[in-house]
């Protein structure tokens, strides 16, 4: 079901763990539906004083798809422009590792998410203007996280009470 | 190349040499089929009626009683379907949450179609409470199925006792013995259908049977040609059903032994992987079926599990989301109350009669560090 560079991915991931020094952290996806993901990023500039991702990493909760989405994000982040980065969609993640099964193309839009999110709190950080798609995508972000806690919430609830009996 | 290691036992299991052996003649010499007339048929017939008296002395029943199937969905799905087609009008079912699909999604479709269906609770070890059962019943209650025990976490549910209660109120009971037949006794003395299938017991996939009490009324879900006393039309598989009477007597003459050896196993599992920081049981340590235990991991996802060992060449299985074709987790770990947290980092593990000690001496020495390795990813640490 997964391709050798999934695979690959998923056995020897690239650039994982926590960021000494990162310049901001975006944080998607949430434990009871089983994926979370924490992307780091370090932005330096350039020598013509354009802001890049100079390093990154991350930090993952989650099946084969997610982890080896996470290592595919970080390595084509990795030395690109906020702007370029900016641009990354889920699409170019799991195209990068040809291809995932349809029911883990949601593995690929954390990934995507996780970036954007991290972008988002560095520019916020900053005080710089946030470029309309990227405050788009952050509110769409915000809706589904609320979406899948209801979605989960009669899971949650039904182990609660199993709990406390 | 070391040999792999197979623990995921109740998904599926290699086929005996024996059982092969005897297989083989059906397909080569003796193919015919059973309902010809001539010598080929007539070896044929000899055969499945063999088999039937084999596999139908294995639960002290008749002959008669067993009816052949492709396997225990199809089992499932007849005993359910073909009593309600035999007394429509009766409209309700008591079944419970633990179910394996093919009873559950067998009784939402019936649902969709003016049947009433209620649901069971089990607790937290994934039993059933008899006295449940006697007050679910109505008087429109047609059946009431409760699994013998259970596939993924193998709690074994006290099938004599709801028999016993479905027989006071004159209510059949149907009962998927997929996972516990030939692994423990089953008492069938109030049990009215079965469900068996042969590739849990080292027997060919495809093929399964459903045990129906003498007298109970039961309509074809498949027709056709009249087979089995014209409750299953459809050319009986004969070299399958060879092939399940002889891994049902290799199984029955050893059951005892075979258990002993598995539940020792499994305790040995249970000693070594709960000793794995922040990791638990999902189920009961006793009242279980001596093949399948159950693990759930703080901080690592099922799926991710599965494929790390599957790199050491080690197969088990997990009730994770991600697993999940819905990404849902799994029905029965939800039902017992298993956080959802833990749910999602599930691991089973389930052994067979050719299963080695040295098979879990290898999963023992490999997933300590595979764990620590898939919690060194996450973002959770200890005590979050």
């Amino acid at each position: 079901m997964y391709t050798e560079k999934v695979i690959e991915h998923f056995r020897h991931p690239h650039n994982m763990g926590k960021l000494e020094g990162y310049s901001a952290v975006g944080k998607v996806g949430n434990i009871v539906c089983g994926d979370v993901m924490w992307l780091y990023i370090k932005v330096d500039q350039d020598e013509r004083g354009r802001d890049i991702i100079s390093d990154i990493s991350w930090e993952t909760f989650g099946c084969t798809a997610a982890i080896a989405t996470s290592s595919m994000v970080s390595d084509i982040a990795k030395g690109k422009t906020i702007d370029q980065a900016i641009a990354i969609t889920n699409r170019d993640v799991a195209e990068e590792l040809g291809g995932l099964p349809p029911v883990k193309m949601h593995c690929s839009a954390l990934a995507a998410d996780a970036l954007n999110e991290a972008i988002y709190n560095y520019l916020t950080e900053k005080g710089r203007e946030i470029p309309p798609a990227l405050a788009k995508r952050h509110e769409h972000i915000a809706k589904e996280v609320a979406s899948l806690e209801k979605r989960y919430q009669a899971f949650t609830e039904k182990a609660e009470t199993k709990a406390e009996g | 190349m070391t040999k792999r290691v197979y623990l995921d036992n109740s998904a599926t299991t290699p086929v005996a040499p024996e059982v092969i052996e005897a297989m083989l003649p059906y397909m080569t010499a003796e193919y015919g089929n059973a309902s010809s007339l001539h010598s080929f048929g007539r070896e044929a017939r000899t055969a499945v009626e063999e088999s039937r008296a084999t596999l139908a002395a294995t639960l002290g029943a008749e002959p008669p009683e067993i009816v052949f199937t492709s396997g225990a969905t199809e089992a499932d799905n007849l005993a359910i379907m073909g009593l309600t087609l035999a007394a429509p009008g009766k409209k309700h079912i008591i079944t419970t949450t633990i179910e394996h699909h093919a009873v559950l999604h067998t009784c939402q479709w019936l649902e969709k179609r003016g049947y009433e269906v209620t649901y069971l609770d089990v607790d937290a070890s994934g039993r059933v409470d008899p006295a449940a059962v006697a007050d679910a019943i109505r008087q429109d209650t047609l059946l009431v199925s409760v699994m013998a025990g259970n596939n993924e976490i193998g709690t074994i549910e006290p099938i004599d006792e709801i028999g016993s209660i479905c027989k006071e109120h004159g209510v059949l009971f149907h009962t998927d013995a997929v996972q516990a037949y030939g692994k423990i006794a089953l008492p069938i003395k109030n049990v009215d259908l079965l469900s068996v299938s042969a590739h849990k017991f080292n027997g060919p996939k495809g093929v399964g049977f459903l045990f129906i009490r003498r007298g109970i009324k039961l309509a074809p879900i498949l027709h056709g040609g009249g087979h089995e006393l014209g409750r299953r039309s459809g050319t009986e598989n004969v070299p399958g059903i060879v092939g399940m009477a002889t891994a049902a007597r290799l199984t029955f003459e050893e059951m005892d032994e075979t258990a002993a050896r598995l539940r020792g196993y499994r305790e040995r599992l249970i000693e070594a992987i709960t000793a794995i920081p922040e990791t638990r049981l999902n189920g009961g340590r006793t009242g279980c079926l001596p093949h399948i235990a159950n693990f759930g991991f703080a901080r690592i996802e099922g799926e991710s599990l599965v494929m790390r060992l599957d790199e050491h060449e080690i197969a088990v299985s997990t009730g994770s989301a991600c697993s999940s074709p819905n990404l849902e987790p799994s029905h029965v770990l939800v039902a017992i109350g298993v956080p959802l947290s833990m749910a999602h980092g599930s691991l089973r593990v389930s052994t067979g009669r050719q299963t080695t000690e040295a098979e879990i001496d290898t999963l023992i020495d490999v997933l300590p560090q595979v764990v620590s390795d898939l919690r060194a990813i996450s973002p959770f640490k200890v005590g979050e």
